[in-house]
């Protein structure tokens, strides 16, 4: 366990290496890792919410919107961004599209399941209140919507700060995977003290993102068991 | 690390000035004089080790999946801890688990192995669990009225009826998995994870890139459809709809 | 006698003797509940016998139902089937002899109607072809012995389908006991008269004691053979055979729940066979074949009344099931039967003739 020792002592010198004074800290990698993320999932957010809610709420298109996410998740992270690297070169726009590429399939799955699947009694009901098509999308489905929605963003989240690291060993560097890929000068230590740094990251990200899911989801909606939430079972299926 | 024990396996990267075809020498798009010469000694291996390496994680995981999750379904306060745990190890990148766990287990199949089962669980458990609780209540009463007991109910009534979403789950993981499996190599060198990484190193070389690259997304497609199968053979009652 | 495999070894068509069922001071009190639910009921149905639990919601109707089977623990008191206490028996061995038949049926989406039907000897261990042979008997019995009906899945079934297959499934390993929850609540009202007719029929056949549970008090009066009308708490208002519920109530709760129309109630019981018809010879018969005063023999009295007064009073003309004229039915003969019945179920008659019951 002496390895550990070492890493906590990287991460305590903020990854400062002996004999290589221009390298990086830890924690400009690490911000860099959400800068790069967070560009990331915003596009693929705005891109794939509004695709997937509006496919939901016309129920159309479930073949699509099911299966564009069974073949997101059989990207490999490495594959695309490989390809990205050999046939146009790896920066930082490349890799953004690369994460984009891989974060709308789960967004757009789940954002179509989360609205298809609101309990259609409650449409009718709010069609027969006399609410116009927009309101019943803003003001039933939308928020009904959230958790699975929700769910969706966060996996999204994950691949993103996931592929980040990645892309340091197909030879990007502007994320904590720069040091993982690069043990020759950080040594194991250095390497295991930025997985720690990662795996702390991203558990950070995931618990913010589910506090912005409880507080954006509705009171009543709160305690709801899995059992009686067909939402929730799909999701655990569409994770 | 990984580069020195690829290196040493052999002569797979092409060499520009002897014996290689023009398609190689310009990386062109798509070489398949490359790709039958390398099939043996590089390709089919590294789908081989592929396949195993993803077959064993789902395999282990399902079984650890299933005793998690069946102890969640008898005694409901293990669900959230279950949850929390499996979801931690879901949220940790890959490539920071599988070095986190090369620390205390070394590089060698083991840490793959471990890293690669521990993003099974969630996926699996959750769909097991879900599957588990989607059985109607009238059904459960039933199979209590005409005097069966706990496990009768759950492997006579429960599974079966779970069966939908345990399948389910078993696709997502398998396709995850084998995804992820293109990172093994970071600390154990087998898997279609290999043959990208050189060719990341050299070129990088697009029909290496290209190859691997494919069959990993292939397999993954296969293995999905492949359940999809297994599913229609085994819940014939899901289709049968009021004739 | 063998009781863990009910019916008899050799061959599926004799039917087991069916038990007697005795509910002794049962009570039923749920934790931090001020009122038990059940509060010492008492009765017994005799072998072969339906018996009616009917009741307002909230007078644990389901809940006495259920305590017989031990689906829910008993409080205080003792159940006995076939003179053998259920609280000795093994819960699982014993609801193992008992039918049970829910409203929402409860059929397992995942097996076939055959499979459904053969859960419970399956259980018992029965041999495959014991299994096999009883499973045709029972679609048979219950009229869905078509060549594909065993092999379709309870989703390919319509929901009286489903239900008759839910009684099947319940006769199978041929319990001494049945019991059954509203099982056709949620049926829609022309196939539940069909579904009662079809039950009355195969009790004719099978003779099971059963335990019938219903909110609906004319579905009681037509399935029972007695009919106990439990107040709420479980409180026991009146146990005793139809007719006499209808003629004495035992107290101003349970007429109301029989209804006002009591009276009426009452002429369903009897049909038109057994009145004595006015001769037709003098009268104008109604002789076409589908005429608005033509009824059948097995029609109630209550039913004829009904028409009667919709032909202003006319006198109907009762035919047996090949179309032959037994008679006329007229008002004078109505009258004949009410002043029967009021003299034969006048205080000091009653005494003579109608058992008293437990």
């Amino acid at each position: 366990m002496h390895e550990f020792i070492e890493a906590f002592r990287f991460i305590a010198h903020n990854g400062a290496v002996s004999g290589y004074p221009e390298l990086p800290s830890l924690t400009h990698l690490a911000l860099e890792t959400l800068k790069v993320g967070a560009i990331g999932v915003a596009i693929s957010v705005v891109l794939a919410v509004p695709l997937g809610v509006w496919l939901g709420h016309l129920h159309r298109g479930s073949f699509i919107a099911i299966n564009v996410g069974n073949i997101g998740r059989a990207l490999p992270s490495l594959v695309v961004l490989a390809i990205g690297d050999a046939f146009l070169g790896l920066g930082l726009t490349v890799v953004e599209v690369a994460l984009v590429i891989l974060a709308v399939p789960p967004i757009v799955t789940n954002a179509y399941l989360a609205v298809d699947g609101v309990d259609r009694d409650l449409v009718d009901a709010a069609k027969g209140m006399g609410m116009s098509e927009l309101e019943i999308l803003t003001r039933v489905e939308l928020p009904l919507a959230v958790p699975l929605l929700f769910a969706g963003i966060r996996t999204a989240a994950l691949f993103v700060i996931s592929t980040t690291t990645i892309a340091a060993l197909a030879g990007f560097s502007g994320s904590l995977g720069d040091v993982i890929a690069n043990e020759t000068s950080y040594h194991f230590s250095g390497v295991l003290g930025a997985a720690i740094c990662v795996a702390v990251l991203a558990l950070a990200v995931d618990g913010a993102l589910t506090l912005v899911q409880r507080t954006i989801t509705p009171r009543g909606l709160r305690e709801v068991k899995l059992e009686q939430s067909p939402a929730l079972a799909a999701e655990a299926a569409a994770t | 690390m990984a580069l020195v024990q690829i290196a040493a396996a052999g002569p797979v990267i092409p060499n520009y000035a002897a014996q290689s075809s023009s398609c190689e020498v310009h990386n062109r798009f798509f070489c398949g004089e490359w790709v039958s010469r390398n099939w043996g000694p590089v390709l089919w291996p590294a789908l081989r080790e592929h396949v195993l390496l993803a077959v064993v994680a789902v395999a282990i995981g399902f079984a650890i999946s299933m005793v998690l999750a069946l102890a969640a379904h008898r005694y409901a306060w293990l669900e959230r801890p279950t949850i929390l745990v499996t979801t931690i190890l879901y949220t940790i990148p890959a490539l920071a688990l599988f070095e986190l766990l090369a620390a205390p287990v070394g590089l060698n199949v083991y840490s793959a192995e471990i890293a690669l089962v521990s993003y099974t669980l969630l996926i699996l458990v959750r769909n097991i669990l879900a599957g588990l609780r989607a059985v109607p209540a009238e059904v459960l009463d039933a199979a209590e009225g005409a005097g069966m007991s706990r496990r009768q109910t759950l492997v006579r009534v429960e599974l079966p009826l779970a069966l939908p979403a345990i399948i389910a789950g078993l696709r997502i993981a398998i396709v995850t998995i084998i995804a992820l499996a293109t990172i093994v190599y970071v600390v154990y060198d087998r898997g279609l994870g290999v043959p990208i990484h050189t060719a990341l190193g050299e070129g990088p070389f697009k029909t290496e890139l290209i190859v691997a690259g494919g069959l990993a997304i292939g397999l993954a497609l296969v293995a999905d459809g492949l359940l999809v199968l297994v599913q229609r053979l085994l819940t014939p009652w899901t289709r049968a709809r009021a004739g | 006698m063998n009781t863990a495999d009910t019916a008899h070894s050799e061959g599926p068509s004799a039917f087991a003797q069916a038990a007697e069922l005795e509910l002794r001071s049962v009570s039923k009190r749920y934790a931090g509940q001020r009122v038990p639910a059940i509060a010492d009921l008492s009765f017994t149905v005799p072998a072969g016998e339906v018996c009616v639990l009917v009741g307002p919601s909230g007078s644990g109707k389901t809940t006495a139902m259920r305590l017989i089977n031990r689906m829910i623990p008993i409080s205080d008191g003792d159940i006995l089937l076939g003179g053998r206490s259920v609280l000795e028996r093994e819960p699982r061995e014993l609801r193992r002899e008992i039918g049970y038949v829910i409203q929402q049926i409860g059929l397992f989406p995942h097996l076939t109607v055959g499979e459904n039907i053969a859960t419970v000897p399956r259980l018992l261990g029965w041999p495959k072809q014991r299994i096999a042979a009883r499973v045709h008997e029972l679609l048979e019995l219950i009229g869905l012995d078509a060549p594909d009906m065993e092999g379709r899945y309870p989703a390919q079934l319509s929901g009286g389908q489903r239900q008759r297959v839910g009684v099947a499934r319940a006769l199978a390993a041929d319990p001494p006991l049945m019991l059954m929850d509203e099982p056709f609540g949620a049926i829609d009202p022309i196939n539940r008269a069909r579904l009662q007719d079809e039950f009355l029929r195969l009790q004719a056949q099978v003779r099971k004691t059963v335990v019938f549970v219903t909110h609906d008090i004319d579905e009681a009066i037509k399935m029972g053979d007695r009919i106990a009308i439990l107040a709420e708490g479980g409180v026991l208002a009146q146990y005793d055979t139809p007719r006499e519920i209808l003629t004495h109530p035992a107290n101003e709760f349970v007429a109301q729940f029989v209804g006002a129309d009591r009276g009426l109630k009452r002429l369903a019981l009897t049909t038109l066979a057994e009145l004595k018809l006015v001769e037709p010879n003098g009268l104008r018969p109604d002789l076409s074949a589908d005429g608005p005063r033509r009824v059948k023999l097995e029609t109630s009295v209550r039913d004829a009344l009904s028409l009667m007064l919709s032909a202003g009073g006319e006198p109907l003309t009762v035919v047996d099931d090949g179309g032959r004229v037994e008679g006329l039915l007229t008002m004078k003969v109505v009258e004949n039967l009410l002043s029967d019945e009021a003299a034969a179920t006048s205080p000091s008659a009653a005494q003579a003739t109608s058992p008293r019951l437990a």
